[in-house]
């Protein structure tokens, strides 16, 4: 059953399998198994960045097509359904109809995109889709009379997924099971779907195609395969599931603003995240997501305390003040990639096979 | 004489100012083996990249099964029935050697594109790639990364390749180029057993002239750019500018030929 889950596509190492299940464990009973709000955040932050990432990974490393403009994918479907929902009010009917625009247009524009450019070098490719993305980024920071501009818009979500609302009169192993906390499983469940779809797809025969097309694609040409098809395909593939992913994020955090969707900074993390975890593997997407927010959320904690602890010695509490977080997380990156270039699960597979 | 399979009508490309096939005008005909022969620069790897679609055609055209294919992509010719296997070896470096021969089997399916199916449940495709893998007596690497293997290996892996398209027109840029002397006949053996299906159409360069004599039922002679000369193998070998091109710029290769003879 499992097997067929993961369409046969297995962890293929112990640890890795562990990982996994340990994170899947945590992110499925979240809810029940940490209280305050800042687990529950990270966990739903988590779930919709290992959509995101995943949907990446598509592009990057199964296809080897370098794009920077998968966050305005994700804005996109942050935007869609966040302003049906501020506009035509709280319901799932503006809720459903933004995410269908969103995803037309998603996958409209990654197709002109795809069509227009994946025939050019992959360096121009990339260009041209960061100069897409920062065109956008500015048009909806500007067209603020729809979009909030710079500020965003927050919004009410269906009442069902409301705080307010409580679903039952008694606690279930002792919480209180309101909106909040079937919103947060809204969001697990579809980034557990998204993610196992991803899986079908890459396990099918066009996914492998697109492997062969990312390890030499004048010879998938030679052999018949329409590269530039294929390529389109997956573009408009990644760019739906970042939609998703996108309003996902806009129900979880009911908010939408440029900074939280469209920004580079998340495109950066997004890259960070693929890396670490280890291109052209999906388990690297959940791996690489899980770790990077985690250490984004609890490394300055973490720091904090270390930093006190060393309060006596010379330059070493500095060093480790809580705002030289991202220095010490970019040092991990230099590592981490150092060390596993082929990513987390490369360097775990590499172990198993080593046994 | 039947229509012709495969047909150049003026072909021609210039790089810059330089014709580097220049007005080539060839019918290729099913169930013969042509040669192309020609001292290195002639312009055979171009000629063949203009018929398979990896170069555009500056003049002329390129005509497959009748109809004028000059503008179609390569993946389109190969969907046609082109098939190509490289001078220059062109694999996928990091997928098994299994894999590289399935991606070439899945291609001409209507399942190709599929994105939904298992691409592990289409057990033809995994036993058709299976049975190109041993034509090439590669079966006991089939796990290996194609990037891990020998040179002869690759060799090998680059014409299953071009096998298991299971095109009608075969196109072998020196196959055995640099394949130890031992190796040599399982790809000689493979191009004869092509032959002998008989309903096939095969373009070989090769510069071994032993080779050439044993397999052509024709030979094309290219210098150049130019078709300079166009036979059966008896007489194109005598030809006075044959014996000159290949004593001339390549006296190894017919020294080897004739002593492995
Ligand atoms: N893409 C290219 N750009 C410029 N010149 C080329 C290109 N491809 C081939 N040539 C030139 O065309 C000529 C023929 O090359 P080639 O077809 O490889 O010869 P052969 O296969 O007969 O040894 C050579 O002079 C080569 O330098
Ligand atoms: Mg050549």
């Amino acid at each position: 059953m499992i097997q067929s889950a993961l369409s046969g596509d297995l962890p293929r190492s112990r640890i890795l399998s562990f990982l996994l299940l340990a994170i899947f464990v945590a992110l499925a009973f979240a809810p029940f198994l940490f209280s305050g709000s800042q687990p529950i955040n990270t966990a739903a932050k988590i779930c919709i960045f290992i959509v995101l990432v995943a949907s990446y990974d598509l592009l990057l490393g199964y296809t080897g097509i370098v794009s920077f403009a998968h966050t305005m994918f994700f804005g996109i479907g942050g935007y869609g359904v966040g302003l049906a929902l501020y506009g035509w009010g709280p319901t799932w009917t503006s809720a459903g109809l933004g995410l269908a625009i969103a995803l037309v247009v998603g996958a409209v524009l990654a197709f002109v995109i795809g069509l227009l450019s994946l025939r050019v070098r992959a360096i121009f490719y990339a260009m041209i889709t960061l100069a897409v993305a920062s065109a956008f980024a500015i048009l909806a920071g500007q067209l603020s009379e729809y979009t909030g501009g710079e500020d965003g818009r927050s919004f009410r979500v269906p009442p069902l997924l409301r705080p307010a609302t409580v679903l039952f009169d008694v606690p279930f192993l002792g919480v209180r099971v309101d909106g909040r906390i079937l919103s947060y499983y809204l969001v697990f469940f579809s980034a557990l779907l998204l993610l196992l779809a991803a899986l079908r797809i890459v396990n099918s025969p066009f996914g492998r195609v697109l492997q062969a097309i990312r390890e030499n694609d004048f010879r998938a040409e030679a052999l018949g395969y329409n590269v530039v098809y294929y390529r389109t395909v997956a573009n408009c593939l990644a760019a739906g599931m970042a939609v998703l992913a996108g309003a996902m994020s806009a129900i979880w955090v009911r908010y939408t603003g440029p900074d939280t969707t469209l920004s580079f900074a998340i495109m950066l993390d997004i890259l960070l995240m693929v890396v670490i975890g280890g291109m052209g593997t999906l388990y690297g997407a959940v791996i690489g997501a899980a770790l990077f927010i985690l250490a984004q959320n609890y490394l300055q904690k973490l720091m904090a305390i270390a930093s006190e602890a060393t309060a006596s010695l010379p330059l070493i509490p500095h060093l480790l003040h809580p705002d030289r977080w991202l220095l010490w997380l970019g040092v991990l990156f230099i590592l981490s990639v150092y060390f596993f270039p082929s990513g987390i699960v490369g360097k775990l597979r590499e172990m198993e096979r080593g046994r | 004489m039947s229509r012709p399979v495969l047909e150049t009508q003026g072909l021609t490309i210039r790089f810059g100012g330089h014709a580097a096939v220049d007005n080539v005008s060839c019918a290729f005909h099913a169930g013969s083996l042509t040669a192309i022969v020609g001292p290195n620069g002639a312009g055979k790897t171009t000629y063949f990249n203009l018929m398979s679609g990896q170069l555009p055609a500056s003049s002329g055209s390129v005509h497959l099964d009748g109809d004028d294919v000059t503008r179609l992509s390569t993946a389109a010719r190969a969907q046609r029935g082109i098939g190509r296997a490289f001078q220059i070896t062109n694999l996928f470096p990091n997928l098994s050697v299994a894999e590289n021969v399935r991606l070439a089997v899945q291609s001409k399916s209507r399942a190709a594109a599929n994105l939904w199916s298992r691409w592990d449940h289409h057990a033809e495709w995994i036993s058709r790639a299976e049975h190109y893998l041993e034509e090439v007596n590669l079966q006991d690497k089939r796990d290996l990364a194609a990037a891990a293997l020998p040179h002869g290996d690759k060799r090998k892996l680059e014409v299953a390749l071009m096998m298991a398209l299971e095109p009608h027109v075969y196109m072998f840029d020196e196959p055995t180029a640099g394949m130890s002397v031992d190796e040599v006949p399982v790809v000689l053996d493979l191009i004869k057993r092509l032959k002998a299906a008989g309903d096939k159409t095969i373009l070989l360069v090769e510069h071994k002239m032993d080779v050439v004599r044993s397999l052509a039922d024709r030979i094309v002679v290219l210098h150049n750019g130019q078709l300079v000369a166009d036979g059966d193998p008896e007489t194109v070998i005598a030809l006075p500018i044959v014996q000159e091109a290949y004593l001339g710029s390549m006296p190894a290769a017919v020294g080897a030929g004739e002593a492995a003879s």
